[in-house]
């Protein structure tokens, strides 16, 4: 049934099958397009925008758009860095990121696109604003200061039921991220530390264990983020 | 109240589907919905109450705690306050001693803001408890306190009635439609049933020639030809579903509202036809909530169609079944995107979706869907009573028909105009009666901002496309705080939140804007509020948030002159001021921090 389809990134000529979405035949091919929100085989959040390519002249998520044959894709221009540099910028302003204190310091994808792209002071003007913390689950902290509404939590975690444990409440600038209490209760500690996991950033944190991983042995000490998927296809 | 809850949840089939009006009764019978009332619906439709409450917090008439006897939601959008709404509010917060957000101790009044009612004809206009009221002044405030305190029903406190079914006893409301220009397809003479009836006599395939051959293009904004959408969703598989957008949102449009109260017989016909062509049984009226005072006047119309045999089983004897709900929002302009439309309607939050894919192949319930604004089914009718090519025949090369205008601000005869398209902006303002004008917004704030230099142009899908709204702002206004801050005001608060982009530039223009309203913009301001709009546009999901810099973009390029007189002329100046940061610890310790003083 799946159907090949040749597509260019960058005037490299790629391979994927239909219907796969950009990012990931992006990825097959050993081309970078950065994420926040993606994770391979779950429903497309397209909330980041990060992952904004331009497809035949148009700007598009690359996470939401499924490949096509002929497609020419750029990916890498003077343009899209700034875009991503803006709105890496955007969500260290928006939010309140005290690195240096923080246990996803080291294995945060947030900061490791920072670096990335080489931030220094953000262009827009920091909002400072007050977000509450919430610690009343037994296995979770709820550490609202960080958080980047990539909804991965919302589409991942979910009880044995299929009930969410994680929702947004709110919009625009009230936009908050909830945990159901009594749902929460129930969390075993696999479930607990999967959300940590596929939390990009250091929103959600296990309870009782902390910076386990010593300076030196985390994900992004010694390579940049990305450079796995594109040494991995050399 | 448990028992109460669990009985509307019952109402409802125990479906999370219809979450949306179970929210909407407990807010009406309870005031509010409340933490406690979240848990026991959400264990009535065994979902988490964390996925009741993303849906409660996202829509602006749910509140989690109680709402006066009296809620007043005062239009606070940029026609209203061109109007007066300043005095109006100045009025309520006086005699009712609390301000705006707030409620009376005694619980009898609170006072709230809203976005455009759909009433920019007949401003300032207020709600209260879901009765309108227009054209308040101080006097007529004075009026509505004192019928509040004497415990008077809302509806009770209007004692005159619009023209035309305004006055209908299942409306009795003060709105006025103010129809200034009959054109020859949605404000012409109507006579219910012509359209279904010849609609059937045809096969769905000629039904949706004939609508392609007419060239008419979607009248809520985007102006997607509709026998293309219609086309493409009939060539999809499964159940098919119609959805009608009256959601009517966007700042200044109000010619849907007009559409809803005269013909909405025409507009139940052309839902009908369209779920003909298409091979849909059921279709669905989502109607915003500030006009839910139609709700009864709108199911009276669909009863009796049915007992007409226009719609239900076997219509008219040719075996085709159809019948329409009406939803209701519970206040997001959002909504009125299709997708995010199609998740409301399901109970969820209006969050737009991603595409694709796109709703003609998975729409309401996942299932292949139209969505289409109400006149644009309107016109359907027509199309068909009287031929593709008669509606072709009129309007431009690329812009079929005619066009119903919803034109407010500053001029003498603001109301609904039915235009055939290619108009020119002149033309239109000499039509209304409009001297000494500033711009004119075309398209509501996610329009541009048009400089006089600029009149000339024409009002059609090629050169200015709009969905009907239709700004005037007269010379003396203040363009950036009366309208451009306005209208940044009303995109930072309802950007469903979902792009980062969106969510965060919102916000920052916003105060960017302000910053150059109140004196302290700089130059590198509007450079910067230049660029910043030129990347929101190019990365968001729905069109929210790619049109939402429009009003600053466009008055930049439009009104470069207005900033320029603002601000001032450097790049560089920090916004930090020491002596105002510390002014509170000096009031404390009693000593200035002005060291060589
Ligand atoms: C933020 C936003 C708000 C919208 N509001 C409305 C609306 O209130 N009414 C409407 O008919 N279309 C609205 N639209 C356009 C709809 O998404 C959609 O294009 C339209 O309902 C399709 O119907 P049409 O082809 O008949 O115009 C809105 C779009 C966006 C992005
Ligand atoms: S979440 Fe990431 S960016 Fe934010 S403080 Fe932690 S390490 Fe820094
Ligand atoms: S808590 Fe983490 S995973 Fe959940 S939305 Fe926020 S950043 Fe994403
Ligand atoms: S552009 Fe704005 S309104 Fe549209 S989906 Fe994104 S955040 Fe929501």
């Amino acid at each position: 049934m799946s159907e090949t389809v040749k597509f260019t990134i960058d005037g490299k000529e790629c391979q994927g099958t239909k219907g796969q979405l950009l990012v990931d035949a992006a990825a097959d091919n050993g081309v970078y397009i950065p994420v926040l929100c993606h994770m391979r085989d779950l429903i497309p959040a397209g909330s980041c925008r990060i992952c904004t390519v331009k497809i035949n002249g148009r700007n598009m998520a690359a996470c939401t758009t499924p490949v096509e044959e002929g497609m020419a894709i750029e990916n890498n221009s003077d343009e899209l860095t700034d875009i991503r540099k803006a709105i890496v910028e955007m969500l260290f302003v928006e939010g309140n990121h005290f690195c240096p204190a923080c246990e996803k310091s080291g294995n945060c994808d947030l900061q490791a696109l920072g670096y990335k792209y080489q931030m220094m002071v953000p262009r827009f003007p920091y909002a400072f604003e007050r977000r509450d913390m919430d610690a009343t689950s037994p296995k979770i902290f709820l550490e609202r200061n960080r958080c980047i509404f990539c909804k991965r939590c919302v589409r991942v975690i979910k009880d044995n039921e299929g009930r969410s444990i994680f929702a947004f409440k709110g919009r625009g600038t009230t936009l908050q991220i909830n945990i159901d209490k009594t749902l929460a209760a129930t969390m075993s500690d696999e479930l607990a530390q999967k959300a940590m996991d596929i939390c990009p950033v250091g929103c959600i944190l296990k309870k009782e264990v902390g910076f386990i991983d010593p300076i030196g042995q985390r994900k992004y000490d010694k390579k940049v983020i990305g450079s796995d998927i594109e040494n991995n296809h050399q | 109240m448990k028992d109460r809850i669990i009985n509307i949840v019952e109402t409802y089939g125990k479906d999370p589907g219809r979450l949306m009006d179970i929210l909407l009764k407990v807010q009406a019978e309870f005031g509010c919905v409340s933490h406690e009332a979240i848990t026991i619906i959400a264990a009535a439709l065994h979902m988490s109450e964390v996925d009741v409450m993303q849906t409660r917090s996202f829509y602006h008439f749910f509140t989690c705690r109680p709402v006066g006897k009296y809620a007043v939601y005062l239009n606070n959008s940029v026609v209203s306050m061109l109007m007066g709404m300043g005095d109006v509010q100045d009025e309520f917060e006086k005699l009712s001693g609390v301000k705006v957000g707030e409620k009376t101790a005694d619980g009898l009044i609170s006072l709230h803001h809203t976005a455009c009612i759909g009433m920019n004809d007949q401003e300032p206009a207020a709600l209260i408890n879901g009765v309108v009221f227009t054209e308040l002044n101080r006097d007529k405030v004075r009026a509505l306190v004192a019928d509040m305190k004497a415990g008077k029903a809302a509806q009770d406190m209007v004692t005159t009635y619009g023209d035309g079914n305004n006055a209908n006893p299942l409306m009795k409301t003060m709105v006025k439609n103010n129809i200034r220009k009959a054109g020859a397809v949605v404000l012409a003479e109507y006579c219910m049933g012509k359209g279904i009836a010849k609609a059937l006599s045809m096969d769905a395939r000629g039904v949706i020639n004939e609508v392609k051959e007419s060239n008419l293009r979607g009248r809520g904004g985007a102006g997607f030809p509709t026998g293309m959408k219609w086309d493409f969703c009939s060539r999809e598989a499964g159940d098919h579903y119609v959805l009608c957008n009256a959601d009517e949102g966007e700042p200044g449009t109000f010619k849907d509202r007009v559409l809803l109260t005269e013909r909405a017989g025409m507009l139940f016909e052309g839902m009908t036809i369209g779920g003909y062509a298409i091979g849909a049984k059921e279709g669905v009226l989502y109607l915003r909530n500030e006009y839910t005072y139609m709700k009864a006047y709108l199911e009276s119309v669909l009863s009796d169609m049915r007992s007409k045999n226009f719609l239900g089983n076997n219509i008219l004897g040719k075996g085709f079944n159809f019948d329409i709900r009406i939803q209701m929002g519970a206040g997001a302009y959002v909504c009125g995107e299709e997708s995010a439309l199609i998740e409301s309607s399901e109970g969820k939050r209006g969050e737009p979706r991603n595409r694709p894919p796109f709703p003609v192949q998975k729409g309401y319930k996942n299932k292949p869907t139209i969505v289409n604004n109400v006149e644009t089914f309107c016109s359907s009718v027509r199309i068909i009573e009287n031929g593709g090519a008669w509606y072709g025949a009129l309007g431009t090369s690329e812009s079929a028909g005619t066009k119903l205008l919803s034109i407010s601000g500053d001029c003498k005869l603001p109301g609904v105009y039915e235009i055939e398209w290619g108009m020119s902006i002149k033309e239109m303002l000499e039509m209304v009666g409009a001297e000494n004008v500033q711009a004119v917004q075309v398209a509501g704030p996610s329009g541009i901002c048009l400089p006089p230099s600029q009149f000339d142009r024409k009002i059609a899908l090629e050169d200015l496309p709009t969905g009907g709204s239709m700004i005037v702002i007269g010379k003396n206004r203040d363009l950036l705080k009366d309208v451009v801050l306005n209208f940044m005001e009303f995109f930072a608060d309802e950007s469903c939140g979902s792009c980062v982009t969106c969510r965060s530039f919102n916000m920052i223009l916003r105060n960017s804007i302000e910053k150059i309203v109140s004196g302290h913009g700089i130059r590198k301001d509007v450079e910067d509020m230049a660029a910043w709009s030129e990347i929101l546009r190019k990365t968001t999901r729905c069109g929210l948030g790619q049109t939402s810099s429009n009003p600053i973009s466009t008055t930049i390029k439009n009104f470069r002159e207005v900033y320029d007189a603002r601000v001032k002329n450097v790049d560089y100046q920090s916004d930090f001021d020491m002596q105002a940061s510390v002014m509170a610890s000096c009031e404390v310790v009693g000593r200035s921090s002005k060291v060589h003083e």
